[in-house]
């Protein structure tokens, strides 16, 4: 009746993992008391879980992000403080538990608390950059919500029943075979990345639509913001490396699941297909982690710099080349399996190429701020020091680039030394600089920037403390994912990447800080303009937090950064005569029902409770019936509804047109429009 | 492409909002093909590199029948034909042509299906089983997988004789149509890549 389920699963065989899975526990309770005693059950159901609106789900994306986020960074200090003290002993993780940790800390970062992140920043943003009212396919974008939030959800549960994966995030066979691990956590581990990484596909042909068929009238490509560019290409990245993932998932679950033969080491298996097939998706993933942030990096340098971004051409160039770069350098993560001098060369030289595009970007950034008049705003802060420590992981990716170099550096902490150099300063940084850039278009009010200054501070030189150490521990020959060591002059070196550890987390905290202070003292940081950083795009034209529908009017685009463009020929605050019905998606709950099946599913698949999948998958293919025959999935804000939104907009931001007596409306006579140059 | 796409949406809609809207949906449907297109790209790249790893199994040439092949490919191709028919009557606004060429794919459907699994249970009842070899593996999953694809699609075809039934030829319910079209046309270049990279050079 439930498979492999017994009592055995839940977590009693250490201290450790039985505190994670209170932790757990105790997380979800709290939420739900806390929801349950605000009595908003209901708004909640009908205002966000079942929300089609792009903006909603965004803010949905990147709250689970920031708790994953805090999960994942529980995994690391953990990590680092095992390795701290466990030299000539055994420290305080058994084996098997360190292993969970350092494989569940990976796969989270990069499945739940990156791409959750980056997507709901894309969400909030792109469709108003391009002055659209929502994505091309609004319910869409729902499901691929709730089928990340359902691979969440298995990662979280593995704490409490059963145990995580422990061949680490790149689940390599024949460690990840039925033969090596027996037990559910590889299967936890399949089943979180096949159900995400559906919806990733999804989202990525829902943007790839969006961005090229959705965009206002004089939007032309070249015209396009660039954090609208590079989710452009992000987006053909989703759609075409994610299959890959799902096709390498679905051979080891049949290999597990089946006794196939894909990647075993006996019956004519091939492991070194896995490692391709893996990394066939995983190098584009990390142009889709990193090429988002490279947007908003681009974005916000501008707009503190107070200028058009410099070389925008060679920007959207360098982009569209790395994004097609990056499908023809996979090799390179595996050097070492022995492919022939040629083949690795090959790999070696277009690795190399990559920087070319990249170093482009970087002096474009810089010449953007040469003679500005730059705005120290933390979201500036988490640029510059992007700029400054994201060079430094470039040049040691070239060495690695090298491969009789990679021979000597792999799997070597110098390797996660580099790869948390590209990933924590280059897409990290940007994701928060984007958070406190956009924080005020999604809730109306900006964040505290003294706490933002100092989340900054924190994280940067806890970063440097944390792996700085890690490039040298790699030269002295430490390999990743030691549980003990008996080298004691590695040890210092491991106590100062632990101390920067807790300055991290002294910097997520003053995140955590930052956002609660915000929300105490929002009445005093009204956004009432929706524009408060004199931005250049367009999603700076909307009221913050912006109508249902974006745009009561869809603007008319004339130039590159088009409100800025607006603002200067002094249209940018005039309004319509008259209004129009807008139609806009009904919320819907079969994406939330779609996303819960989908967990079920992979839990059922997991602990092999086969009539439960079963049931899972019949009841998915009957919402699907269901949600295909509805034609009937829309409905109308009219005109009078528009206009009443727009003139109370009208009313707070002071900015009412002179040819409307607004006495009808109870407002102030005389008003005069005010234009934001 | 674009060209095919256009016209289509064009005798689809008449409204011009909904025009765009179709064109969206139709525009998202290609490239889910694209990206459903690269899962069968490295399932076949994954079939030939393994193709010659038969361990201690059979090979291809034991256990493929051209003429078996034949006839699946005939059925296969055949059900194209009728659901361009189909669409052909979905043009003209003929229900219940629509519903009778459809019924005419699924039958073609239904029995490609049947052979496969039949020259499935052969193998299977003869040793050959996808837990014998690395060749088996992938040759089950690859061929398995266009298998569950087709079968999916003759879902998809009855729910469509559905909403026919129920709705008549509204212009969503063509648009879904023209698009199952589009997947079931698919199909078809998926089977013609599988019968010249699997049972050709299998048997040569």
């Amino acid at each position: 009746m439930l498979g492999k389920l017994t009592i055995d699963a839940l977590p009693l065989y250490s201290w450790v993992a039985m505190s994670g899975a209170a932790v757990t526990i105790l997380g979800g309770l709290a939420a739900f008391i806390l929801v349950t005693y605000l009595g908003a059950w209901r708004s909640m159901w009908t205002q966000w879980l079942t929300s089609v609106d792009h903006k909603r789900i965004g803010i949905m994306y990147i709250v689970l992000a920031l708790v994953m986020l805090v999960r994942g960074f529980v995994d690391a200090i953990m990590m680092r403080a095992q390795q701290a003290f466990s030299l000539n002993s055994e420290g305080y993780l058994p084996p098997e538990h360190f292993e969970q940790i350092f494989s569940s800390h990976g796969t989270i970062m990069i499945f739940f608390m990156a791409m959750p992140f980056l997507t709901g920043l894309i969400n909030i943003v792109v469709p108003q950059q391009i002055g659209a009212r929502d994505v091309a396919f609004p319910f869409l974008n729902s499901v691929s919500f709730w089928l990340t939030a359902a691979g969440a959800g298995l990662v979280l549960i593995s704490l409490v029943i059963g145990k995580f994966s422990q061949a680490g995030w790149t689940g390599y066979p024949p460690y990840s075979g039925i033969a090596y691990s027996p037990g559910v956590g590889v299967d936890y581990w399949i089943w979180a990345l096949l159900v995400s990484g559906i919806g990733t596909t999804l989202t990525g042909i829902n943007f790839i639509v969006t961005i090229l068929k959705k965009r206002a009238p004089g939007m032309k490509l070249m015209r396009m913001p660039l954090f609208t560019w590079t989710t452009l290409c992000v987006s053909i990245l989703m759609t075409f490396s994610f299959p890959a993932l799902t096709v390498v998932g679905v051979l080891l679950g049949l290999d597990r699941y089946a006794g196939m033969h894909f990647f075993t080491n006996g019956d004519g298996g091939n492991m070194m297909n896995f490692a391709n097939l893996l990394w066939i998706w995983g190098h584009p993933e990390v142009y889709i982690l990193i090429l988002p942030a490279f947007g908003i990096y681009s974005e916000v340098v501008s707009t503190f710099s107070g200028k058009r971004l410099f070389g925008y051409e060679s920007l959207v160039y360098a982009t569209a080349a790395i994004a097609i770069l990056s499908f023809t350098v996979w090799l390179h993560h595996f050097f070492t399996m022995g492919s022939s001098a040629n083949v690795n060369a090959f790999f070696g030289i277009a690795t190399m190429v990559i920087a070319v595009p990249t170093g482009v970007k970087v002096f474009d950034w810089l010449f953007t701020m040469y003679r500005g008049r730059i705005v120290f705003h933390p979201s500036m802060y988490w640029t510059m020091g992007f700029m400054v420590t994201f060079v430094i992981g470039g040049m040691t990716g070239v060495m690695l680039a090298l491969p009789p170099a990679d021979y000597l550096m792999h799997n070597s902490t110098f390797l996660v030394a580099h790869f948390h150099n590209m990933l924590i300063p280059g897409a990290l940084f940007g994701y928060f600089a984007g958070l406190n850039y956009w924080f005020p278009k999604a809730f109306g009010f900006t964040l505290n920037e003294k706490w933002g200054n100092r989340a900054f501070w924190l994280w940067i030189s806890g970063f440097y403390l944390a792996f700085m150490p890690l490039y040298i521990l790699g030269f002295m020959g430490m390999s990743r994912r030691m549980e003990h060591y008996n080298v004691p002059e590695w040890q210092p070196f491991l106590l100062v990447a632990a101390l920067g550890a807790v300055l991290v987390l002294l910097g997520i905290v003053c995140i955590g800080v930052q956002l609660l202070v915000s929300v105490r003292d929002r009445k005093t940081a009204m956004d009432i303009t929706g524009d408060p950083w004199n931005g250049r795009t367009l999603e700076w034209a909307t009221a913050s937090p912006p109508a249902p529908y974006n745009f009561a009017v869809i603007p008319q685009v004339e130039d590159i950064d088009a409100f800025a463009d607006m603002k200067i020929r002094g249209v940018a605050d005039l309004r319509p005569t008259q209004y129009e019905d807008i139609h806009m998606p009904k919320n819907s709950a079969i994406g939330i029902l779609l996303g819960g099946m989908a967990f079920v599913l992979g839990f059922a698949m997991v602990w092999h409770i086969w009539w439960l999948a079963i049931a899972c998958l019949a009841g998915a293919l009957l919402l699907l019936i269901i949600r295909s025959s509805d034609d009937d999935n829309e409905f109308t804000i009219t005109a009078g509804e528009v206009e009443a939104i727009e003139i109370q907009r009208s009313y707070t931001t002071h900015k009412i047109a002179t040819d409307r007596p607004m006495n009808a409306s109870g407002l102030p006579d005389g008003q005069t429009m005010q234009g934001r140059v | 492409m674009s060209q095919a796409e256009s016209s289509a949406s064009t005798v689809l809609a008449s409204d011009h909002e909904e025009t765009l809207d179709f064109e969206a949906r139709e525009f998202g449907f290609w490239l889910y093909l694209m990206s459903d297109a690269i899962i069968f790209a490295l399932l076949f790249a994954t079939y030939v590199v393994m193709s010659q790893n038969i361990a201690a199994g059979p090979s291809g040439k034991m256990l493929f029948s051209l003429p078996h092949t034949m006839g699946e490919t005939f059925l296969l191709l055949c059900s194209s034909l009728t659901f361009g028919f189909a669409t052909l009557a979905a043009m003209a606004r003929q229900n219940s042509r629509v519903i009778l060429w459809l019924i005419v794919t699924i039958a073609l459907g239904i029995g490609f299906v049947a052979m496969e699994l039949s020259e499935f249970s052969g193998m299977i009842a003869a040793g050959a089983t996808p837990q014998v070899s690395g060749f088996l593996s992938a040759f089950f999953t690859l061929v398995g997988t266009h298998g569950l694809h087709v079968s999916f699609g003759m879902f998809g075809i009855l729910v469509m004789m559905g909403q026919i039934l129920t709705k008549g030829l509204t212009p969503p319910v063509l648009s879904r149509l023209y698009r199952l079209g589009l997947f079931w046309h698919f199909l078809d270049i998926v089977w013609i890549a599988i019968f010249s990279v699997v049972y050709l050079p299998g048997v040569l």
